[in-house]
């Protein structure tokens, strides 16, 4: 047993921060922050300095031009990105899409699509949910029927994150109504800009512009789009998930939310003193610090255990997600709370990086205020999406427990 | 013990219900929460109209002579229509501050304004270094010709941007002192100051649940030697009553809040269906809504006990109740408030359904007048 980090593991960490502090672009680090919008721009500038760098994709494996890191690797990667400010990388992209694409389809789909998610040029986003279709996703109802050499869509797909900025979407589709609802699902890759498709945005309870709807009117879809076989895409959709929830952890997001949650409460005062040193407040943030080091550990040997035994996730990933979107809303929730009373304002505008604060205002109201009580509010998608915590303790209690 | 209302509560609740149902729907209530004004001037003189805006204030000043119940049952509403007119600040806090500490003339000569729907008043009594804490006060008043000089800042004063006037707390003794002294619960008074008054400027906001907000600075503003509430030093427990006249109320609203919650959730299990069944069927879910349901209403109990305790003139009764309450509801807020939202699934964090504005709303009031640590410190001091 050794938690440490070997001598080469603290020298690759030094490679990786020193080479994010030197091409993050600074205006997406002002960004990153001080809590401020990003745009499509800011993301995809930062995919392609990666990818001129090799690390476009650090979790691939190098035969699709990936970095070929071990999970430690990986990890700290993940850690010294989000400490420094570096967005986060498409994970519909990198983490979702490519591992399916790499293990079920075939080499002329590899060779198009993967060069191109790496490269930065095309930006994916998912098409699972439907509006009767949440936790029960296999009975989607959006078809795909067969026409020659391609397939005419129809249907509508819902919560399309960042969908705005897509050019391409993975769709579940209906090719079958025979069996059970699981058996007649495909997953098929349409061209967002296809005829037919029309995406209308949702506003979410943070007042941005984060998810869509896409509507599907006889979009006509090539065959050669189609992934894997016909009807076995929920085999391939249940894959992706387990990806998903692996990385919906966050371990690396969280540590820098919470250095930035205690540099807060140090600033934020109550009772003449430092809010920090209130003790009600202090263990709230004690709580959350011991959730968290307990995850990363968690983490690391989930992810090391199967690597080891060099099987793919199972279950226990589930773990990972319930804890990790937990952890994300607690964080969240104590910065909104630090500030007390300046947690009321509402400004969109603050937002935007040109925004100047009155200077009597900005006073007490820092510049690190402005986004935090939207965090909270939209951190609550955290343990709905991607499989709600009902769903995680359902596949615990199943796959696990046997109950 | 009785816990009923009378038939004037009844009719009250009945008039407003009936009010809301015609002319302040969800859509109607984003439009004016996005307006320039905020909130509703027809609403506002409905309200008068109907009394709500005298219903705590004595027969002989033109008021109903209501108490904190009949607040209560207003807030209560309040909540569940998520409305956004200034009735805390101006009927419950200030109305309530003149009525406990004003002078005759003061009373007479404001109240039935109040009342009539003419003028709205804005509490400005928290700075910034503060918090929740309305003894921190840097704000100095400066005997000057008779009268007083003003000068400092009040930070996050609520309903400020419509207000005619504020209600403002200042250490009045000299300025070395005041210096000194910022947690002292001495040397404070209160002041009625004109929003049009010289050295009057506002930073005005939005608020996070739709209402509206300012940064209020007073500039050396010159105040005649009436501006004086009370006596002058007795200004801090003047500004703590008033204060949890307010908790109570916004105790009330949650209540009325965490009931719509809880009838929204409800419906969403009976209706919405996944894996060919009712998500209400799945017992997980059956637990959840049931803690949500003893939450509402062991918080409806303490809403009860805030109001009963709110009007009390003994600071020492008046405030473990009020505090204890808003200890225990915003918990119980939060619980509700959480829950919905994750039993609504996605449908929970969107603009477009109340669901996420009630959660705001719910998220926002603990945020007011002292959070859940705040009253806990309070209530166990």
């Amino acid at each position: 047993m050794d938690l440490k980090y070997t001598a080469e593991e603290e020298a690759f960490r030094a490679h990786v921060r020193a080479f994010i502090e030197a091409q993050l672009p600074a205006d997406i680090r002002a960004k990153t922050g001080m809590g401020k919008r990003l745009q499509k721009d800011d993301l995809t500038r930062w995919q392609k300095i990666l990818h001129a760098h090799g690390w476009g994709a650090v979790m691939w494996p190098t035969r699709f031009g990936g970095t070929g890191w071990n999970v430690v690797q990986q990890h700290i990667f993940e850690e010294e990105r989000a400490d420094i400010g570096a967005p986060p990388q498409n994970a519909f992209s990198l983490k979702m899409l490519a591992p399916v694409l790499m293990t079920f389809a075939n080499s002329a789909q590899q060779d198009y699509f993967l060069p191109r998610i790496l490269a930065g040029e095309d930006w994916w986003c998912q098409g699972y949910s439907e509006p009767g279709s949440g936790s029960d996703l296999a009975s989607l109802r959006t078809g795909a029927v067969r026409q020659g050499d391609h397939y005419l869509v129809n249907g509508q797909k819902t919560w399309n994150t960042l969908g705005q900025y897509a050019d391409w979407i993975f769709c579940l589709v209906r090719t079958s109504s025979e069996g059970r609802p699981q058996q007649g699902i495909s997953f098929l890759l349409i061209d967002m800009k296809s005829p037919g498709i029309t995406l209308r945005p949702i506003t979410m309870l943070d007042g941005e512009h984060e998810i869509n709807e896409i509507w599907f009117d006889n979009v006509q879809v090539p065959v050669h789009n189609l992934v894997g076989e016909q009807n076995k895409g929920w085999t391939y959709a249940k894959f992706l998930l387990t990806h998903e929830r692996t990385n919906n952890a966050g371990i690396g997001s969280c540590k820098r939310a919470l250095k930035n949650l205690k540099a807060i409460a140090s600033r934020q005062t109550a009772h003449g003193r430092p809010l920090i040193e209130e003790p009600r407040f202090r263990d709230r943030v004690t709580q959350v610090e011991l959730e968290l080091m307990a995850l990363e550990i968690t983490n690391l040997r989930v992810l090391s255990a199967s690597a080891d035994e060099s099987r793919t996730l199972g279950p226990e990933v589930s773990v990972l997600k319930i804890k990790g979107s937990e952890i994300q809303q607690t964080i969240a929730e104590l910065q909104m709370h630090a500030l007390g009373p300046d947690a009321l304002p509402y400004l969109r505008e603050a937002l935007e990086m040109d925004w100047i604060a009155d200077p009597l205002f900005a006073k007490h109201y820092h510049p690190y205020a402005p986004p935090l009580t939207g965090q909270y509010f939209n951190m609550r998608k955290t343990t709905i999406y991607a499989g709600s915590t009902e769903i995680q303790k359902n596949i615990i209690s199943q796959l696990i427990l046997g109950l | 013990m009785d816990f009923s209302y009378t038939d004037e509560q009844l009719a009250l609740r009945e008039t407003l219900q009936r009010f809301i149902s015609r002319d302040y729907d969800f859509e109607r209530r984003r439009e004016l929460a996005r307006s320039p004004l905020g909130f509703s001037a027809e609403a506002w003189a409905q309200y008068a109209e109907l009394g709500l805006l005298s219903l705590p204030f004595p027969e002989d000043c033109r008021g109903f002579g209501g108490n904190a119940v009949d607040v209560m049952l207003v807030m209560e509403l309040a909540g569940r229509a998520l409305l956004l007119e200034p009735f805390l600040s101006t009927v419950v806090m200030c109305g309530g501050l003149i009525c406990d500490a004003g002078s005759d003339s003061l009373k007479r000569q404001m109240l039935p304004r109040i009342g009539a729907g003419e003028i709205k008043l804005a509490l400005a009594c928290h700075e910034a270094a503060g918090r929740y804490d309305a003894s921190q006060v840097t704000c100095a008043a400066v005997p000057s010709g008779g009268g007083w000089r003003l000068t400092g800042q009040k930070t996050v004063v609520l309903d400020a941007p419509s207000a005619d006037y504020f209600l403002v707390s200042a250490r009045s003794g000299d300025a070395a002192e005041t210096a000194a002294v910022a947690g002292d619960a001495r040397g404070i008074s209160v002041f009625l100051v004109g929003r049009e008054a010289r050295g009057v400027t506002l930073f005005p906001y939005p608020t996070q649940s739709g209402g509206r907000a300012a940064d209020v600075r007073l500039a050396d503003v010159v105040l005649g030697p009436d501006a004086l509430i009370g006596a002058a030093g007795a200004g801090l427990a003047i500004v703590l009553r008033a204060i949890d006249k307010g908790i109570a109320a916004l105790c009330a609203e949650a209540v009325g809040i965490i009931a719509a919650l809880n009838e929204a959730t409800l419906n969403h299990l009976k209706t919405r269906k996944q894996f060919g069944v009712p998500i209400g069927k799945f017992q997980a879910l059956q637990h959840r809504m049931a803690d949500m349901l003893i939450a509402a209403e062991q918080a409806r109990s303490m809403a009860i006990m805030a109001a009963v305790y709110a009007d009390s003139p003994d600071a020492a009764e008046r405030c473990r109740a009020v505090s204890g309450a808003k200890a225990y509801i915003g918990q119980a807020a939060r619980l509700v408030g959480q829950q919905a939202v994750q039993l609504h699934g996605a449908m929970g964090v969107v603009d477009d359904l109340i669901v996420s504005h009630y959660f705001k709303r719910l998220t926002m009031i603990d945020l007011t007048l002292g959070d859940v640590d705040f009253h806990l410190a309070r209530f166990s001091s």
